[in-house]
């Protein structure tokens, strides 16, 4: 499980997220809607850890443990990772790097190609990570690596922006592998939080809950494929009015 | 020594320039150098070297215990040959002095890559008994394995003064691996090496030269490469231990159509040592193409990198590449990319960065779960790693495996 609780965030003393609170219970996966620059990606570089991305107030708790302190690497270490929505090109490392890096001692050469081929990009294990890079090949490229990671938690930014219809069902599959869709909710050890404006990856993922954010707050929860409905033909404006917080057990 | 036709103009140009500082680098008071051509015991058979020298050799790349993936060797200890030989069919390798003495021609190629008065250097190595090596493909022959060298620094306070020619007849194939060490660990001395390179129409030479020298040891090689049409010359330079004082700005014309050359460069820089390092192409000739990649760290030490291409000819070609990273707080990478162009329709572009690692870039591989440590390390392992087209995969290999070796000391 993971709790985020009353957390307020700022970047370079500017007060960015104010008091968000969200719960992902094990095996769930929820997606994220909010207008640009309303803060999602603040959110989720909060939770990994980010130093620019200070704490000043409110907790994580992942897995019953507080993590709101805890650098960057020991979170990725104890099993959360994200895929950027603009990740750095990293001159000199190659992708294989990286994705040996994500496997740390689990496997070797074989199951690298494999993930290369499942991401069809093994021509692109030996090019410089995210060098010259369209921008569905970078947003493969994380998920592959994601793969060879392993993480309990998932954070995926805009997984499918910039993807075209053939990839994005590409997409879709390689989120459900690192999301366990294929076994029971109640088996499934992963949890995945997943920021989308199209809400085309709703076409793939099963996801169970959606918020909006908006102003750096967290405006609304309920059933994703209505607050994409209500989006798309109100606006964020009209969704956030109702300010209803169907928050259960509270 | 046989004297050289025209040898007289050449000794009186190295005197008029005997004084002459060089354009780069800090000055060298030659005085306080000694100069010895103390003869050494020649070795028919390398292997019977000294086991200390030939263990300071392998680190610089040189094998003499097993030379059946070299087809050629040539030593040189202080300023006397000790060993050379040539163990595949079109292939030359023997020492400078020797080869001036069969051939009448060498003369021709005597200082006509390199002007005799540079500055004090290339005329000390005029004016002084300089030997050195001469390594020559014949036409159509190509090497299967490389041909090593070692210039090898015993004596303490010695100036090393080497004069080498190396020349890649018609359609040849020529791949060179040279390396430069002491004897001591922490003993001063000074190498100065004339290397001159002449690539005839359609060769193709590679050079490879790791030096592995000491913090008290000063370096000043002189390099001039002449190419001919549509050959093609490979330089692979790699410093990674610490020397006290390096300066060295080859120079390399392509006179013929479509030559080609490439320049790539790794160096690190310790903390007191001063390197200014440079590569510089002239693009005469009609579709002649160069890049130039060089690659420095600092932990500590001075680099200054420059790189220079002119294009003369129409359709030339060519890129600069200097990136250096400042590992520690102290060091100071001084990168001077320059461009020339002096006629429409040539294609000159160059980039350079130098600064930390990205603090960005580090957190990336972080977030995939290691260490900061670990993450440094990754990010200079690439940014270390130079895949050299053109380069045969066993010297690719060797060279890899001589910067694997000197990284470790770096993290
Ligand atoms: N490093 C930073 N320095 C200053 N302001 C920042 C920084 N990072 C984020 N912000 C600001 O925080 C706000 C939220 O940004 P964030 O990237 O979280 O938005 P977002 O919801 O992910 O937007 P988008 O949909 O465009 O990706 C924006 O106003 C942004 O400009
Ligand atoms: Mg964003």
């Amino acid at each position: 499980m993971l709790e985020i609780k009353q957390l307020t965030v700022a970047v370079e003393d500017k007060e960015i997220l104010h008091d968000v609170s969200l719960t992902i219970k094990t095996g769930e996966t929820h997606v994220l809607f909010g207008p640009n620059g309303s803060g999602k990606t603040t959110l989720l570089m909060a939770m990994m850890g980010f130093p620019k991305y200070q704490v000043t107030s409110g907790s994580i708790i992942f897995r019953g443990m507080d993590i709101t302190g805890l650098p960057l690497d020991e979170r990725s270490r104890l099993g959360i990772g994200i895929s950027f929505q603009r990740p750095p090109v990293v001159r000199g490392v190659k992708t294989r790097d990286m994705v040996s890096a994500c496997l740390k001692e689990r496997g070797g050469e074989e199951i690298i190609s494999k993930l290369a081929k499942k991401a069809d990009l093994a021509d692109f294990m030996d090019r410089e990570i995210n060098y010259g890079f369209s921008g569905g090949e970078i947003k493969r490229s994380e998920l592959m690596q994601l793969l060879a990671q392993k993480p309990e938690l998932t954070l995926l930014d805009e997984p499918e922006s910039g993807v075209d219809l053939v990839n994005i069902a590409l997409i879709g599959e390689l989120i459900n592998e690192l999301l366990e869709k294929d076994c029971p909710i109640r088996f499934r050890k992963c949890m995945g939080l997943i920021i989308t404006h199209t809400g085309n990856i709703l076409d793939y993922v099963n996801a169970l809950t959606g918020y909006v954010m908006y102003d750096g707050r967290i405006g609304c929860e309920g059933d994703p494929h209505e607050i994409l409905k209500t989006i798309k033909e109100k606006g964020y404006e009209e969704c956030i009015r109702c300010l209803v917080r169907e928050v259960p057990n509270a | 020594m046989p004297e050289i036709k025209s040898a007289k103009t050449y000794k009186d140009r190295a005197k008029a320039a005997a004084a002459k500082p060089a354009a780069l680098g800090n000055d060298i008071d030659l005085s306080t150098y000694i100069s010895s051509t103390e003869e050494q015991p020649y070795r028919a058979d390398p292997s019977e070297l000294p086991a200390q020298a030939k263990e300071k050799m392998l680190e610089a790349g040189v094998i003499l215990d097993d030379i059946s993936q070299r087809s050629g060797t040539f030593i040189q200890m202080d300023n006397a040959p000790v060993h050379s030989s040539s163990r595949q069919e079109g292939i030359e390798v023997m020492a400078v002095s020797q080869a001036l003495e069969r051939y009448d021609w060498l003369s021709d190629y005597w200082w006509r890559a390199v002007a005799v008065d540079s500055d004090k250097y290339t005329a000390h190595i005029e004016l002084s008994q300089s030997n050195g090596y001469f390594i020559r493909t014949l036409p159509g022959y190509k090497t299967v394995f490389p041909v090593q060298a070692c210039l090898y620094l015993s004596k303490v306070q010695l100036a090393q003064n080497v004069h080498n020619i190396i020349i890649a007849e018609e359609n040849s194939e020529l791949h060179i691996i040279t390396g430069c060490t002491t004897a001591s660990k922490e003993e001063p001395g000074l190498h100065m090496g004339v290397s001159e390179f002449y690539i005839k129409r359609g060769a193709k030479v590679t050079f490879t030269m790791i030096h592995s020298w000491n913090p008290v040891v000063a370096v000043r090689p002189r390099t001039g490469v002449i190419i001919e049409q549509d050959g093609l010359f490979l330089s692979n330079y790699v410093i990674m231990k610490p020397v006290q004082s390096l300066q060295t700005n080859p120079l390399a014309k392509c006179v013929g159509e479509n030559a080609t050359v490439r320049f790539n460069s790794i160096l690190v820089s310790t903390p007191g040592s001063m390197m200014d390092v440079g590569s510089r192409v002239l693009l005469n000739a009609k579709g002649a193409k160069t890049e130039i990649i060089s690659r420095t760290i600092t932990t500590g030490g001075n680099i200054v990198a420059r790189g220079y291409i002119e294009g003369n000819a129409p359709e030339v070609k060519g890129h600069l590449e200097c990136r250096g990273l400042i590992l520690e707080g102290k060091g100071v990478i001084h990168a001077v990319p320059e461009l020339k162009g002096t006629l429409a329709g040539i294609d000159l572009s160059h980039e350079a960065a130098v600064g930390k690692i990205a603090e960005e870039e580090l957190e990336y591989l972080m977030a995939r779960g290691l260490t900061r440590t670990e993450a440094t390390a990754t990010i200079i392992r690439g940014f270390l790693r130079v895949d050299i087209e053109g380069l045969p995969p066993l010297l690719s290999a060797e060279l890899q495996r001589a910067v694997e070796a000197s990284e470790e000391d770096l993290m």
